[in-house]
C-alpha cells in the first residue's frame, strides 16, 4: 500500500541555471501520476529528486519533498541510503544498461531486500518468484537461474520491476520504462506493469513522452516545459480538453497525421529493384549461404518519387536490408537494380556516381556525425566530393543545405555536440541531400527523437519529398510515423518480406495476422485502450 | 533568421596566441612554463653559462653556494652547467624519439582500423612480436651491434615505444571506426586514409596525445637507465640519467649534485603530462557536448 507523496516548490539547479522551478503536486495513495514533456524538460530530474537524489553537478536548491511522513530533504546521507530502494525505488529506461551481467537475476532482484534486511535470503527468493509470476514472467522458478543477456528487452525490463517491488516500496518511480522497447513486446510489459500496480495499490510515478503510453497508466498527468508545470489534471480531461498551448501540441503531435506528398505528374518509372535477395552474417558454406542468414529471399520494387516503409521489430532484418542495398553488407545471393543498371554487392564494385545516388541517414544523429567536425565541414564534404565546389559557390550551397531542412545559419561553425537531437537530425538529413540523391535510406530517423520534435523531421521528409521528388525507403518500428509518410507498407519478420500494404488498405481489414498484431499494438490515445485490448483477448491476458 | 558575425579583418597572430594560451588554464600553463624552459636551456642554455660542463678543478660534491649554484659533482664540475648541457640530451633525444614512436605507431593503428582484417593481422603480429623482445635487452643488442650514438639512442627507442602506441590507438581507432560516422563516408566513397586522417583521427587525439605523454616519460626513464647502465651517451657528455648514475655517492650524504637531475627528470616528466591533461582542444570538446 503506498502512502500520499507531497512535493512543494521543488526546485533543481545546476550551476546557475534552473532545470526545475517551482514545482509542486500531490499524489494520493495507490494513484500513479505521469510526468510528461520533451527531453531536456527536468522530468528525469525531478523524479530523482523524489529519491533525494541530484545528478553529478545539480542540486536541490529548494522545496519540500515529503513520501508519507518522511521529509526526504531532512535526511542525512545515512538515512537517505536507507530510503532508496526501501521506500522509494526507481525503476530505469534501459534494464539492459542496469543489470550486472556477471551475476545471475535472482541474485540482483533480491538484493534490495537483503541489503535492507526486509526479508532473509530464502523468503526474498521465494518472494522474487511470485513477483515473476505476477509479472507475467516464463518460467517464474527457473528464470532467475539465468544472467541479464538470456533473457529478452522486454523480460528484463519486467524484472527490473520485480527488484524494485521487492522491498514493498511505498512509492515506485518508473522513468520511460517501455521507450526502448518493440510495440508488440510494450504492451506486454505495460499490460504487466498495470496489473502490478493496481493489484498492489502502490503509489507510482511515471515519466514518459508518449501521451499514448502514459494514458493507460496513469491517473493524473502532469504536463513539463523547461522544467516548469504546464498543467497538472486527470488523464481524462487532459487528452479531452487540454487547457494550455502546449499540451494541444503534444496531443497534435502523437496523433497520426498523414503527411501526402506524392508528386502530381512525376517520372514513376522504376527506380530501385531488389529482387531475391538474401544476405548474412559468418562463414559461407558451400552453396554461398553465411551462418546466420539475416535476409531471407526479399523482392521489393520501389518508383520514382514513391515512399516506401520498411516495418518489423528488432532483428527482424529491415535496418540489413537497408545495409544491403547501401553496399555496406555483400548479399550472398539475388540482386539489387537501381535505374535499370545492376549495382556492385559491396562498396568497392560500385562508382562513385553510383554511391552519389543512394543516400543513407541513420537513426542515431549522435553517432552519425562526427563530433569533431563542425556542421560546416560535414555539410561541405559530400559537395566537395561529389562535385568539386569550393570557396563562394560551396558556402552558398551549404547556406541552401540549412535553409532547406530549416535550421539557422548560425549552426554552421558549431560543432555536433552543441546541437539538440532534433537539430542533429536536421543535419544528418542535410549531409544525404548534399549529395543530390535519387534514393535515401532513412533507419529510424525519428525514433531516438521525441514526438513534438520526431513530427516536425516527418513533416520535413514530407516536405522535402514534395519538393525534391525524392524517393525514400524508410524503416522504422514505428507503424504511427510509417503510415504518416508512406505510400506503401512492406512488413518484415525474421528477415522474410510478409506482406505489402498499399496506402488505400492501410485500415482495410483482413490483412496479415502480423500486420494486424503490429496495428493493434500502437497504442491509441485514449484510456482504456489497453483494457478494451485484454477484453478481446482474455484469455492471453489471463495466461499472462 | 539572424545572421553570421564576419569579423571584419582576420585576428592577429598575437591575439590568436593570446587566446590559444587562455585556454590551456593555470595548471597547463605552468605545464606549458617548465616545458619551455627545459627547451630554452637546451638550445641557448650553455651558451649563457660562465663556466662549462666540462672544466673541473672545484671541491668534489661540494654543497650549494654563490659559486655553484647546484654544488659540485664527484669530480668537482660545476653540476648547473652538467644539468643544463644534459637537457640536450634528454629533451631532444626523448622528444624527437616520442615523436617517431607515435606517429609510426598511430599511423599504422589507423591503417590497421580503418583497411580490411588482412592487413590489421598482419601489422598486430608483427608488432606484438616486436613486444615480445624484452625492452633492455633489445637496446643491449643495439647498442652492442651499432655502438652508442645519438641517432642510434633516437632510432632504439623510437622503435621499442612504437608497439605499444599502435595498441593504443587501434584500440582506440577500431572503436571509432565502427561509428556511423564512418560507415556514412564509406558509403560516400571516401578512401581509406581519408577515413584514417579526417574520420577517425580527429576523435582518437586526444586519448593519443595522453598517451604520447606517458610514453615521453617511459623514454626519458629509458634513456635515464641506459645511461645509468654506461650504455646511453657517452662521457664526458652526460644526460640526466648518466648525471644521477655519476653522482649517486653523494646520495648518501644528501648532496644536491643528485638531487638536481632526478628533479631536473620529474619536473619535465610532470610539465609534460600537465600540458597534455589540460590541451585546450579537450575542454572545448567537453563545452561543446553540454
Amino acid at each position: 500500500m503506498g502512502s500520499t507523496v507531497t512535493v512543494k516548490g521543488l526546485c533543481v539547479s545546476a550551476g546557475t541555471a534552473t532545470i526545475v522551478d517551482r514545482l509542486s503536486f500531490t499524489i494520493r495513495p495507490g494513484e500513479v501520476l505521469a510526468l510528461i514533456g520533451e527531453s531536456g524538460s527536468g522530468k528525469t530530474t525531478t523524479a530523482l529528486a523524489l529519491m533525494g537524489h541530484a545528478r553529478r553537478g545539480c542540486r536541490i536548491a529548494e522545496g519540500v519533498i515529503r513520501i508519507g511522513d518522511v521529509d526526504v530533504r531532512k535526511l542525512a546521507p545515512a538515512q537517505l541510503r536507507s530510503l532508496r530502494g526501501r521506500t522509494v525505488s526507481y525503476i530505469a529506461q534501459s534494464a539492459a544498461a542496469s543489470f550486472n551481467p556477471s551475476r545471475t537475476i535472482l541474485d540482483q532482484v533480491v538484493e534490495p531486500a537483503l541489503l535492507h534486511g526486509t526479508l532473509p535470503r530464502a523468503q526474498a527468493e521465494l518472494k522474487a518468484i511470485a513477483l515473476f509470476r505476477e509479472l507475467a514472467l516464463p518460467d517464474p522458478e527457473t528464470i532467475g537461474q539465468r544472467y541479464p543477456h538470456q533473457v529478452s528487452g522486454g523480460q528484463l525490463q519486467r524484472l527490473m520491476a520485480a527488484m524494485a517491488l521487492i522491498t514493498d516500496p511505498e512509492l515506485v518511480i518508473l522513468d520511460e520504462p517501455t521507450t526502448a522497447l518493440d510495440v508488440t513486446t510494450q504492451i506486454e510489459v505495460l499490460r504487466a506493469f498495470r496489473r502490478v500496480v493496481r493489484e498492489r495499490q502502490v503509489t507510482a510515478v511515471y515519466v514518459s513522452h508518449d501521451l499514448a503510453v502514459v494514458a493507460q497508466m496513469a491517473d493524473h498527468i502532469l504536463v513539463l516545459r523547461d522544467g516548469r508545470m504546464q498543467e497538472l489534471n486527470g488523464t481524462d480531461h487532459i487528452l479531452a480538453q487540454p487547457a494550455h498551448e502546449y499540451t494541444k501540441s503534444l496531443l497534435a503531435a502523437a496523433r497520426p497525421v498523414t503527411r501526402v506528398a506524392a508528386r502530381a505528374g512525376g517520372d514513376d518509372s522504376l527506380l530501385l529493384e531488389v529482387s531475391g535477395l538474401s544476405a548474412g552474417y559468418g562463414p559461407r558454406d558451400a552453396q554461398g549461404r553465411p551462418q546466420t542468414l539475416i535476409l531471407e529471399d526479399i523482392d521489393l520494387q520501389l518508383r520514382r518519387g514513391q515512399a516506401i516503409g520498411v516495418i518489423g521489430e528488432s532483428g527482424s532484418g529491415k535496418t540489413t536490408l537497408a545495409r544491403a542495398i547501401a553496399g555496406l553488407l555483400a548479399p550472398s545471393h539475388g540482386s539489387v537494380r537501381f535505374g535499370g543498371q545492376a549495382l556492385g554487392h559491396t562498396l568497392e564494385q560500385r562508382s562513385k556516381e553510383q554511391l552519389r545516388r543512394i543516400q543513407i541517414v541513420f537513426q542515431m544523429a549522435d553517432t552519425a556525425l562526427n563530433p569533431s567536425h563542425t556542421i560546416q565541414d560535414i555539410l561541405a564534404r559530400p559537395l566537395q566530393f561529389y562535385k568539386g565546389l569550393r570557396g563562394a559557390p560551396l558556402q552558398a550551397r551549404i547556406d541552401e543545405l540549412l535553409d532547406l531542412v530549416k535550421l539557422p545559419r548560425t549552426v554552421a561553425g558549431r560543432l555536433p555536440g552543441g546541437l539538440s537531437g532534433g537539430q542533429k537530425q536536421r543535419v544528418n538529413l542535410a549531409r544525404a541531400l548534399a549529395a543530390e540523391p535519387e534514393l535515401i535510406l532513412c533507419d529510424e530517423v525519428t525514433s531516438a527523437l521525441d514526438t513534438v520534435v520526431g513530427a516536425a523531421v516527418l513533416d520535413l521528409i514530407a516536405e522535402l519529398r514534395r519538393e525534391l521528388g525524392l524517393s525514400i525507403l524508410f524503416i522504422s518500428h514505428d507503424l504511427h510515423t510509417v503510415r504518416a509518410v508512406c505510400d506503401e507498407i512492406v512488413v518484415m519478420q525474421h528477415g522474410k518480406k510478409l506482406a505489402q500494404v498499399a496506402r488505400a488498405d492501410y485500415d482495410r481489414r483482413p490483412q496479415h495476422p502480423y500486420y494486424e498484431l503490429l496495428a493493434r499494438s500502437v497504442p491509441e490515445l485514449r484510456r482504456g485502450w489497453l483494457d478494451e485490448l485484454d477484453a478481446a483477448r482474455p484469455a492471453i491476458a489471463r495466461v499472462a | 533568421m539572424s545572421t553570421l558575425p564576419i569579423p571584419l579583418s582576420p585576428p592577429g597572430p598575437l591575439t590568436v596566441l593570446r587566446e590559444r594560451l587562455a585556454a590551456f588554464g593555470p595548471s597547463g600553463l605552468i605545464g606549458l612554463a617548465v616545458v619551455l624552459f627545459w627547451v630554452l636551456a637546451a638550445l641557448v642554455g650553455p651558451a649563457l653559462l660562465s663556466r662549462g660542463g666540462a672544466e673541473g678543478g672545484g671541491d668534489v660534491f661540494a654543497p650549494i653556494s654563490a659559486a655553484h649554484w647546484l654544488g659540485t659533482d664527484y669530480l668537482g664540475r660545476d653540476m648547473l652547467a652538467r644539468v643544463i648541457e644534459g637537457a640536450r640530451y634528454t629533451v631532444g633525444v626523448a622528444f624527437i624519439a616520442t615523436l617517431l614512436a607515435c606517429a609510426a605507431g598511430v599511423t599504422l593503428a589507423l591503417l590497421a582500423a580503418a583497411s580490411n582484417r588482412w592487413i590489421d593481422g598482419a601489422l598486430s603480429r608483427l608488432l606484438d612480436t616486436l613486444t615480445a623482445i624484452p625492452s633492455k635487452m633489445f637496446a643491449l643488442l643495439m647498442v652492442a651491434g651499432f655502438g652508442s650514438s645519438i641517432p642510434m639512442l633516437i632510432a632504439t627507442a623510437a622503435v621499442i615505444y612504437v608497439p605499444g602506441s599502435y595498441r593504443m590507438a587501434r584500440a582506440l581507432a577500431v572503436n571509432i571506426n565502427a561509428m556511423d560516422y564512418v560507415t556514412v563516408a564509406r558509403t560516400r566513397g571516401e578512401g581509406t586514409w581519408y577515413v584514417m586522417r579526417r574520420e577517425i583521427l580527429p576523435n582518437i587525439a586526444g586519448p593519443v596525445l595522453a598517451d604520447m605523454g606517458l610514453r615521453f616519460v617511459y623514454t626519458v626513464l629509458l634513456l635515464a637507465s641506459l645511461s645509468f647502465l654506461g650504455l646511453g651517451v657517452q662521457p664526458p657528455d652526460a644526460d640526466w640519467g648518466s648525471l644521477v648514475r655519476e653522482n649517486i655517492g653523494a646520495l648518501a650524504e644528501g648532496g644536491a649534485s643528485v638531487i638536481a637531475p632526478a628533479l631536473a627528470i620529474a619536473s619535465l616528466t610532470i610539465a609534460v603530462n600537465l600540458v597534455i591533461d589540460n590541451l585546450p582542444g579537450r575542454a572545448a570538446r567537453e563545452r561543446g557536448a553540454r
